[in-house]
């Protein structure tokens, strides 16, 4: 159990009477990149959200390495309204906040860029930096930390030399053209050091030719970094051509799993989601 | 032009300034005009700067900032006036119940710590609040402090509604200048720091800066109690300036004074709030007296020149900025050498390319 990466169990999300994800079970291992497909509105932003601990699952567990990092169930007037399955199995509450998940390893970027809108470049990979400090307070204002604070500034040079905006380092991030703002936040989640990155649709208004660069830089990145990469994505080409495995979701619960071929032929998948896609 | 060096023409420049106000002090007429503006300019410079780090660098708006000047400025008179003073001061309390005098310095500083301490703790509740609510969380905490402090009941500490007077104070107009400017220089450290980075990433997108690991509450709760520490030092300076502390001298309009002077200097520029501040108490307290007072000329009585007249002007002015140059002076730039030397150097570039046309 212990070498999957990420395992998401029994996960259910409502919003009122609403079932945004209905009794998920996802599991990645080490190295893989993994894909979320499905139509739109089948709760795929929302099981990340769920996994990076901007919603408390409304019932269910998340585990990283092994290690139960979210755990949640039916509480309050949740308690009557619960659709879901496996109500009693969990008992704790498990809930901390996004930036203690990134603290633990797991890195994500946003359908809509969010990239800091007033800083430049670099300064967008330095910020994210600030989380492995160990300077505090005192020692950081009175620059006592000048090694640490020289160390971020390499570690953040040499980040963007790997990813390939060396020559932007000193312009405004929301001055860069749209398929670089997309490689910047990218950039920006592995600053963090994460192991495991968790992309959402990268590949989102991008042309043929970004989406190539993208699927190139993808897999690079999980060699270069080590990485377990789980994402979500609309652009067939790049899910099938990058993807180890994949899981289909359709109105909240997952519909089909498997390799690209599998889900490809996958007759359910295809009535779901893929149907239009084979039709041209 | 390397750091080190214009570190070294900073601090020169700095220096020169002290020395030119030394020899100001020493040959122009101390109750000139221009001392009390430089005197309150320093003082509110500091306070305006401390709010800046709130609203233009974390995105906090919060308008409790007199109330941490209240703050500050009772701790700052409370432990300084004389022993022997006390009981002229406290006469209606048979002295207070403080029984001891401390150094300036350390009042000065207890001034900030205490002002920091409510903020820490009003901070836990209050900074759950966004934008709007914030604000008037925190305008809500100041006035509550100013009534509480002119109560009856506390009188043997703060004196009730009667003022607080006779503890040291100071002539010099350097010394608001070496104390502000020491904080200020804090200040910008701090935004300079990583800490600072990660108050402009919270700024610009509180979603974003969670994902990139910064804990938004503990970020949050730095900024605040900060920037109320430095707060109450501006109190305590504005008390010594004052040479007497009373409640009700802290009113809101107080703080709107000091959002008035971020604003216009550039919400999220220091220099820019330390340029405005001047340049506020220079019209506040010189150049647009006359708006306060009842004007003739010859038989004719100017209309609308009366007392108050100058805040409506003030309230217009506030609009007209907010409406049209919401950048203010300095927008989100700072003032400085390098940035003068490369405006020129651009501007004789451009000259020199236009003469090769």
């Amino acid at each position: 159990m212990s070498e999957h990466v990420l395992k998401v169990e029994n996960a259910t999300m409502q919003f009122g009477g609403v079932v945004a994800v209905d009794n998920m079970n996802i599991v990645v291992d080490k190295g893989e990149i993994v894909s979320l497909i499905g139509p739109n509105g089948a709760g795929k932003t929302t099981a990340f959200n769920v996994i990076t601990g901007v919603y408390a699952p409304t019932n269910g567990a998340v585990y990283f390495n092994g290690k139960k990092i979210i755990e949640n169930h039916p509480q309050g007037k949740m308690k009557k309204l619960y659709q879901g399955q496996n109500a009693g199995k969990y008992t704790h509450v498990l809930a901390p906040t996004p930036d203690k998940i990134t603290q633990l390893g797991i890195a994500r970027t946003f359908q809509n860029i969010r990239l800091f809108k007033s800083q430049t470049v670099f300064e967008n990979i330095l910020i994210a930096k600030h989380l492995r400090r160990t300077s505090n307070l005192f020692t950081a204002t009175f620059h006592l930390n000048g090694k640490e604070e020289q160390k971020m500034r390499e570690d953040a040079t040499h980040l963007l030399e790997i990813v390939g905006l060396k020559d932007e380092r000193n312009e405004m991030a929301t001055s860069l053209p749209y398929g670089k703002q997309r490689r910047l936040e990218i950039a920006r989640a592995l600053a963090t050091n994460p192991s495991l990155l968790l992309l959402d649709e990268p590949a989102a208004g991008m042309n043929p030719q970004e989406t190539d660069e993208l699927t190139a830089f993808i897999g690079e990145i999980r060699d270069n970094f080590g990485l377990t990469i789980f994402m979500i994505e609309h652009h067939m080409d790049l899910v099938m051509e990058i993807s180890d495995r994949i899981y289909v979701l359709d109105f909240g619960k997952p519909i089909a799993e498997g390799v690209p071929e599998e889900i490809q032929n996958n007759q359910r998948v295809i009535d779901a989601y893929l149907g239009g896609a084979a039709d041209e | 032009m390397t750091k080190k060096k214009e570190t070294i023409i900073n601090v020169a420049l700095i220096a020169g300034l002290l020395v030119i106000l030394y020899i100001m002090e020493q040959l122009m007429n101390p109750t000139d005009m221009i001392f009390t503006v430089l005197k309150k300019g320093a003082i509110y410079a500091l306070v305006a700067v401390s709010m800046n780090l709130l609203n233009g660098f974390t995105g906090l708006f919060s308008l409790g900032q007199a109330g941490f000047m209240l703050l500050g400025a009772y701790t700052y008179g409370i432990l300084t006036i004389p022993t022997e003073q006390r009981e002229s001061v406290y006469q209606y309390f048979d002295g207070g119940i403080v029984q001891f005098a401390v150094p300036v310095a350390i009042g000065i500083l207890a001034a900030g710590v205490v002002a920091a301490i409510f903020a820490y703790l009003i901070g836990l509740p209050v900074l759950r609040l966004k934008s709007d609510y914030l604000a008037i969380a925190t305008l809500g905490f100041a006035e509550i402090i100013r009534a509480v402090f002119q109560w009856d009941k506390l009188g043997p500490l703060t004196n009730g509604s009667n003022l607080l007077r006779s503890y040291p104070t100071f002539k010099s107009v350097l010394f608001p200048f070496i104390v502000s400017g020491i904080c200020i220089a804090v200040i910008v450290m701090l935004i300079n720091s990583t800490y600072g980075r990660a108050f402009k990433a919270i700024r610009d997108d509180e979603i974003a800066a969670e994902a990139m690991g910064i804990n938004l509450a503990h970020h949050k709760r730095i900024a605040f109690t900060v920037s109320s520490f430095f707060a109450g030092i501006s109190g305590a300076l504005l008390a010594m300036y004052q040479t007497t502390i009373q409640a009700s001298m802290f009113k809101s309009a107080m703080t709107y004074e000091i959002l008035l002077i971020v604003v216009i200097g550039g919400i999220g520029s220091v220099t820019g709030s330390c340029i405005s501040s001047f340049l506020f108490i220079t019209c506040s307290e010189w150049i647009l007296r006359f708006l306060d007072n009842d004007t003739y000329i010859g038989d004719f009585h100017v209309p609308l020149l009366r007392s108050g007249f100058r805040k409506v002007v003030f309230s217009i002015i506030i609009m007209i900025i907010v409406l049209f140059f919401r950048q203010g002076i300095m927008g989100t730039k700072e003032f400085s050498v390098a940035g003068i030397r490369n405006f020129f150097v651009r501007k004789s570039n451009k000259e020199k390319g236009r003469k090769l046309q």
